[in-house]
């Protein structure tokens, strides 16, 4: 008992609890329709690569994870959010395609440039965006939504510029050795490139947290902006420094986003993904208010997200509908794990144990 | 007053100067958008040539001033003002282009384009422009399909007639003629295509997954009707029709899912745009299906813009359905109409043309009209815009 505590009580317990909830919504769904009771994880490898609808999940929920790195960090330093990071997704993709096709071409088979070229400008590009939000942020107060509003509506205009209003095509496909442009949103090996970068991503930013000061002193310049300075933190240069890393993680997420589909469709790429990277942190169980956050739960919201997603194409639910109904589970995960619904249970529990502890003295 | 005050107003200094910095980067940034923009309108003046483009309304206004005096009096130019929706497509730089190769003054036209950048606001006050300007046509390429009774009322009084091209108007009949494509035809046909395609070469259909285009779209709509009819009438199965709006990213994760939920139960697939086609194309190919003339499953696409039609030739795409971008040649057809005091008829539907990979089919029917398919060659792929 004491131990089913203990789990229910840890901090990742209620985003993993609701991830797996609407995962066995696929289970229940199969059973009903007559398949394969658990096909939603089964994973194979099939034509050599690995297949199944848990690799989907990890793979198509890749993007929106890399940018959940980035919003948690402006959310915690900065109590707002940034919703230019799909904008920024579309620029950078827009600025690497025009790196490696060269300007005003359509389509091309070769790289005008190096891969490397593209891929450098195209993070550049990502922390220059990140840079400008974190100024105006940080140095002239302008508030978050407000700042990033401007590139939210202009980063998608500018990336249209650089393509000369074209879709820029890259149809430079990897074999061999020689690696094209496709290698980002592809496979390496039998993994789908994805979801290592994801991975690295990750791994990269709980190294930083684990070995540095930077996660206690972003905390702590969220929670309060005036004392941190006080007791010695740069919080400006700090706020700046997590805007150029949520435009660094949009830029990758845009060449992931782009390498998928091999080209840069400046209109569509990162489209509402601002949205679901603030849900996904959301989910994760952090305050949009600030102050403490948790990288871990960030993540999972993230791929409990594209489970949604997933799920619904799983189902089979008709398109007019999906948006209703992935509303009516976002709302039942907001009200699990919102504060008086888990006072209201935690009442419960005692009015349970104290009942229960009477009988046993009346007995 | 705190004890920090002190360290604060030694801070201030600097934090003066941090702030000017902040203040020029972002002067810097503001100043480079600007110069951007710029640089993009002269581009396209440049290569618009001899027709008069106007990016503003405003501009529009001073070019037909100093161009038109006198020349609609003695009927020697027809002037038409052009609404178009923006540039976000090459199947919309396609309709632009149309228009202005069109309506030249070697026609007898002059032109004056507005481009609205999807901006329906934009759109209402350059079709205002036009009645200002007294121009003797308005072509209009409705950004929204609604909100546009007061503004027709106003050219209707005005005695300019209105020609709605491409997307539809709803809330209002005020305008001379409708041209544009017939959606629900580009269905049936690619119905009708199928069904004689799978007889030549001795396919049974086991199983059909629809991709869709954006919910509520008339192309979807039209689209998913056509082809739900014939699929009814030959008692085919559809397993799913899904929603990958128009983008190749959705395709690919429609189709990846449709692999999973309906392996092996399937042999056609129908993209409602050749860019989910693309998409459903890569996550087929991930998950080992083949697809094609050679392949097990037959690949229908809509559009047919020029990438399209490069994997028709290749036979990675059976059959593509145009939707025809060039309006114009219809349109002047209808103001010559107009010229000669007859009444045009409301609704025009385009002539479009159906790709395929090789003459397998040579031609089908639909509602009983002949139908005739144009086989990809290298030439029919330069020739598409």
């Amino acid at each position: 008992m004491s131990r089913i505590r203990k789990i229910t009580q840890m901090k990742l317990f209620l985003p993993i609890f609701c991830m797996i909830l609407v995962m066995l919504i696929n289970v229940v769904a199969d059973v009903a329709m007559g398949k394969v009771h658990w096909s939603f994880f089964t994973i194979s490898i099939k034509n050599g690569l690995l297949y199944g609808r848990i690799i989907d999940v990890l793979n198509r929920g890749s993007e929106v994870a890399i940018l959940a790195i980035g919003m948690t960090l402006v959310v915690s330093s900065s109590a707002g959010t940034d919703i230019s990071v799909g904008s920024v997704m579309s620029l950078c993709a827009c600025f690497c395609c025009m790196l490696l096709a060269g300007y005003g071409v359509s389509s091309t088979t070769e790289f005008a440039l190096p891969l490397i070229v593209g891929v450098l400008g195209c993070l550049l590009m990502g922390c220059l965006c990140g840079a400008f939000n974190g100024t105006l942020v940080a140095y002239l107060n302008v508030q978050p939504m407000v700042a990033t509003l401007i590139l939210y509506s202009a980063a998608r205009a500018i990336g249209l510029l650089f393509c000369n209003n074209l879709i820029v095509y890259i149809r430079v496909p990897t074999s061999g050795l020689s690696i094209g442009y496709d290698i980002f949103g592809g496979y390496i090996g039998p993994i789908p490139t994805p979801i290592i970068i994801a991975a690295v991503c990750v791994a990269i930013m709980t190294l930083v947290l684990k070995k540095t000061a930077f996660g206690i002193s972003v905390q702590s310049v969220g929670i309060n902006r005036k004392a941190s300075r006080i007791a010695g933190l740069n919080s400006q240069r700090l706020i700046l420094l997590c805007y150029i890393i949520c435009g660094l993680c949009a830029g990758i997420a845009g060449l992931v986003a782009s390498s998928r589909i091999t080209s840069a469709d400046a209109n569509n790429i990162g489209l509402n993904y601002e949205m679901d990277a603030i849900l996904a942190v959301a989910l994760g169980g952090n305050s949009l208010g600030g102050g403490k956050f948790n990288l871990a739960g960030s993540i999972i919201g993230a791929y409990t997200i594209q489970a949604i997603t997933t799920t619904m194409y799983n189902i089979g639910v008709s398109s007019a509908q999906a948006p209703v109904f992935k509303g009516i589970i976002v709302i039942i995960i907001v009200v699990i794990q919102a504060p008086p619904f888990k006072a209201f249970m935690a009442n419960q529990r005692a009015k349970r144990q104290q009942a229960s502890g009477k009988e046993a003295a009346s007995v | 007053m705190s004890p920090f005050s002190g360290v604060i107003h030694l801070q201030k200094g600097c934090m003066n100067m941090k702030k000017l910095f902040a203040l020029v980067l972002a002067l810097c940034m503001a100043l480079s958008l600007v110069a951007c923009g710029g640089s993009s309108s002269s581009d396209t003046e440049d290569t618009t040539g001899d027709v008069s483009t106007a990016d503003s309304v405003e501009d529009a206004e001073a070019s037909v001033a100093a161009d038109t005096e006198g020349t609609t009096s003695d009927g020697s130019l027809i002037t038409v003002g052009f609404a178009q929706v923006g540039h976000e497509s090459d199947w919309r730089t396609a309709s632009t282009q149309s228009c202005q190769d069109v309506f030249t003054e070697a026609n007898g036209y002059e032109l004056v384009f507005v481009d609205c950048d999807n901006d329906s606001a934009t759109q209402l006050e350059a079709v205002r422009g036009f009645i200002q300007q007294e121009v003797d046509y308005i072509i209009i390429d409705p950004i929204v399909s609604t909100g546009w009774d007061t503004v027709l009322t106003e050219c209707e009084d005005a005695g300019i007639p209105v020609i709605v091209i491409d997307r539809t108007i709803d809330d209002s009949d005020k305008y001379a003629a409708w041209v544009g494509s017939n959606f629900t035809t580009e269905g049936l046909a690619a119905g009708e295509w199928l069904n004689a395609y799978a007889e030549a070469k001795g396919i049974e259909i086991s199983g059909i997954l629809v991709i869709e285009g954006t919910t509520g779209a008339s192309a979807t709509l039209g689209r998913t009707e056509g082809f739900q009819q014939i699929a009814d009438s030959y008692g085919w199965t559809i397993l799913d029709s899904q929603d990958g709006d128009f983008t190749q990213d959705g395709g690919q994760e429609v189709m990846e899912s449709y692999c999973k939920s309906y392996e092996g139960q399937f042999n056609v697939v129908i993209c409602q745009n050749d860019n989910e086609a693309f998409g459903a194309m890569t996550a087929m190919t991930n998950a080992g299906v083949s697809y094609g003339e050679d392949g097990d499953v037959t690949l229908i696409s809509f559009d047919a813009c020029t990438a399209g039609l490069e994997y028709v030739q290749q036979g990675l795409i059976n059959a593509d359905f145009e939707r025809n971008p060039l309006a114009a040649p219809f349109v002047a057809e209808v103001i010559e109409q107009l010229e000669a005091g007859e009444t045009p008829e409301t609704e025009i539907y385009m002539e479009e043309h159906w790709f395929t990979y090789d003459e397998t089919v040579s031609s089908f029917t639909v509602d009983g009209a002949e139908q005739t398919v144009t086989v990809v060659t290298d030439e029919v792929v330069e020739a598409q815009y």
